[in-house]
């Protein structure tokens, strides 16, 4: 009885204690953000683009990376969603053990992999054989390719959660497999759904390496598909690798704001999903 | 006898495993025909046929006919999905869609493109009555179909069901999951519905079987051993294995 009694409270405890190192994880994360990129966090650095001397510590902002990183990884999710939802639906539903579902899944595990540099090699590449400049267009090519894989695959573990039973009932009623998947597997997912598409869009938004080749850098904010553009996590990058402190620490402050930017799209999704999935089995 | 469903020559196999062998059956229009024998006798198998749901589950194989008003649903150019509108499945648990009450039994007439707008509102309400549930469900149509009672859900998929107008309704053990209540109110509908449907019924309940069959079917092993009007298989079975299957021996 005391041995059991043991065993359970020491896993109970391994328990706590991961949490408490996740979380405070989190929180020191949180914390270090906040605290060295509140003080340089101003109007300015929201509104404005950099003017000359911004590198040297002198006024301007980062506003040409914020509407960069959002056009960017807003397109390259949005991309990757119009690709990887009929991908999860085709492995989820319409061919569950097939070998062709064993061999997509395989190689979206391998992209998952493949590490974000070498996205935006092999982007850059393919912009060079096209004849293509660092733009807004390849950079969100680029991010869709890095996020396809995480998208589809989180979306295919939910839909393969969905109850045999549940497509069954639209299949008794005689309904087709696309009517089975657009109507009822979509309705019972779409809380998952939503995760791994805010998961896509929350890996697009923070990769520096991917976007670094493709979609270049620019001081102006966005002027069209084939301009190049700024973004928050490039920004980051060069501001840490400038020698001035001012501007270091508006390398924290542009963190930061990447860090809300995430954190609002997370509250918002989980907010949607928690609407949506009234409808829902549990 | 004026056969609804016939089946000829039918055998099924789970991979190299026969689950059903020759099975030659006629089911009547318009009765309760309840199919019985003990568990892994082939019974609910026998009904996956009739709307072609075996094929649903990997490594399945059929062989012989099965006719639907003389047509051969595992003829070639068969629509699959008219089959199954054709015959109604009553599955063993509940399954709402994940939509309102409203929605889930509006959803086959959506997709099958029958009813709209008035029409629709009104088809809803007529079949939700016809399951007996309109009563319970009229003021909260709008809210999630998940929040029914187990016995509620069941006569929602019975109205989400007829919905689509089919000839048959197939039942595999429509009230083992329902409370003693709800199920005396599925067989009472059953039993109303009787006039309008050839209803099939898998069940593993002799009681259910004697209140509700008009024909009854007797499956053992993948075979059926006897099948017959129910009075006269329930009086004077004519195989032993039936006899002994009615006084409970197995």
């Amino acid at each position: 009885m005391k041995r059991r009694r043991f065993e359970e409270n020491f896993f109970k405890g391994i328990m706590i204690f991961c949490f408490l190192l996740v979380a405070s994880s989190l929180g020191f994360i949180l914390f270090i953000v906040v605290m060295k990129g509140l003080p340089a966090l101003n109007w300015a650095m929201l509104t404005q683009t950099p003017k000359g001397g911004y590198y040297l510590g002198k006024e301007g902002g980062i506003l040409n990376a914020i509407i960069g990183s959002i056009y960017l990884a807003g397109g390259g999710t949005l991309l990757a969603l119009i690709l990887g939802l009929p991908i999860a639906f085709y492995v989820g539903v319409y061919s569950r053990k097939s070998k062709i579902a064993d061999w997509v899944r395989l190689s979206l595990d391998i992209l998952w992999g493949v590490p974000s540099i070498v996205y935006g090699a092999f982007g850059f590449i393919l912009m060079l054989s096209m004849g293509m400049r660092a733009s807004l267009l390849g950079g969100i090519i680029t991010l869709a390719l890095l996020e396809l894989p995480i998208m589809t695959r989180a979306m295919d573990e939910v839909i393969r959660m969905v109850p045999r039973d549940l497509e069954q009932a639209s299949y008794a009623l005689g309904a087709t497999r696309f009517e089975t998947a657009f109507r009822v597997v979509i309705r019972q997912t779409l809380p998952g759904i939503i995760t791994a598409i805010l998961l896509a869009f929350g890996r697009g938004i923070g990769d520096a390496a991917s976007v670094l080749f493709t979609a270049g850098y620019t001081d102006r904010l966005p002027g069209g598909l084939l301009q190049p553009v700024a973004s928050l996590p490039l920004a980051v990058f060069f501001q840490l690798g400038t020698p001035f402190p001012e501007v270091q620490q508006r390398a924290y402050s542009a963190a930061l704001v990447l860090t809300f930017i995430v954190l609002i799209i997370s509250l918002g999704s989980r907010w949607l999903s928690n609407r949506l999935s009234r409808f829902a089995h549990e | 006898m004026d056969a609804h469903v016939q089946t000829i020559d039918l055998n099924a196999y789970y991979g190299a495993i026969p689950a059903l062998k020759n099975v030659n059956l006629e089911i009547p229009k318009n009765q309760i025909t309840v199919i019985m024998g003990p568990s892994g006798c082939g019974k609910t198998t026998l009904l996956k046929t009739i709307n072609r749901f075996l094929e649903l589950t990997d490594g399945t194989r059929i062989s012989g006919k099965v006719l639907i008003d003389g047509e051969d649903i595992y003829g070639q150019g068969v629509d699959v999905t008219e089959i199954r509108k054709k015959a109604g499945l009553l599955a063993q648990r509940p399954y709402p869609l994940p939509m309102s009450i409203y929605e889930n039994v509006a959803y086959g007439l959506r997709i099958h493109n029958m009813k709209h707008g008035r029409e629709l509102d009104q088809a809803v309400e007529h079949h939700l009555r016809e399951a007996g549930l309109w009563e319970e469900v009229k003021d909260r149509l709008r809210s999630p179909a998940t929040g029914l009672s187990i016995g509620q859900q069941q006569r929602l998929c019975l109205a989400r069901g007829l919905a689509v107008e089919p000839e048959l309704l197939l039942g595999d053990e429509p009230t083992s999951a329902l409370d003693p209540i709800s199920a005396q109110h599925i067989e009472q509908r059953l039993l109303d519905l009787k006039n309008e449907y050839t209803i099939v019924l898998v069940t593993h309940i002799l009681r259910q079987a004697k209140r509700l069959a008009d024909y009854v079917v007797f499956m053992y092993l993948g075979e059926v051993v006897e099948s017959g009007p129910a009075r006269q298989v329930f009086e004077s079975p004519q195989q032993e294995r039936t006899r002994a299957y009615l006084e409970g021996q197995f």
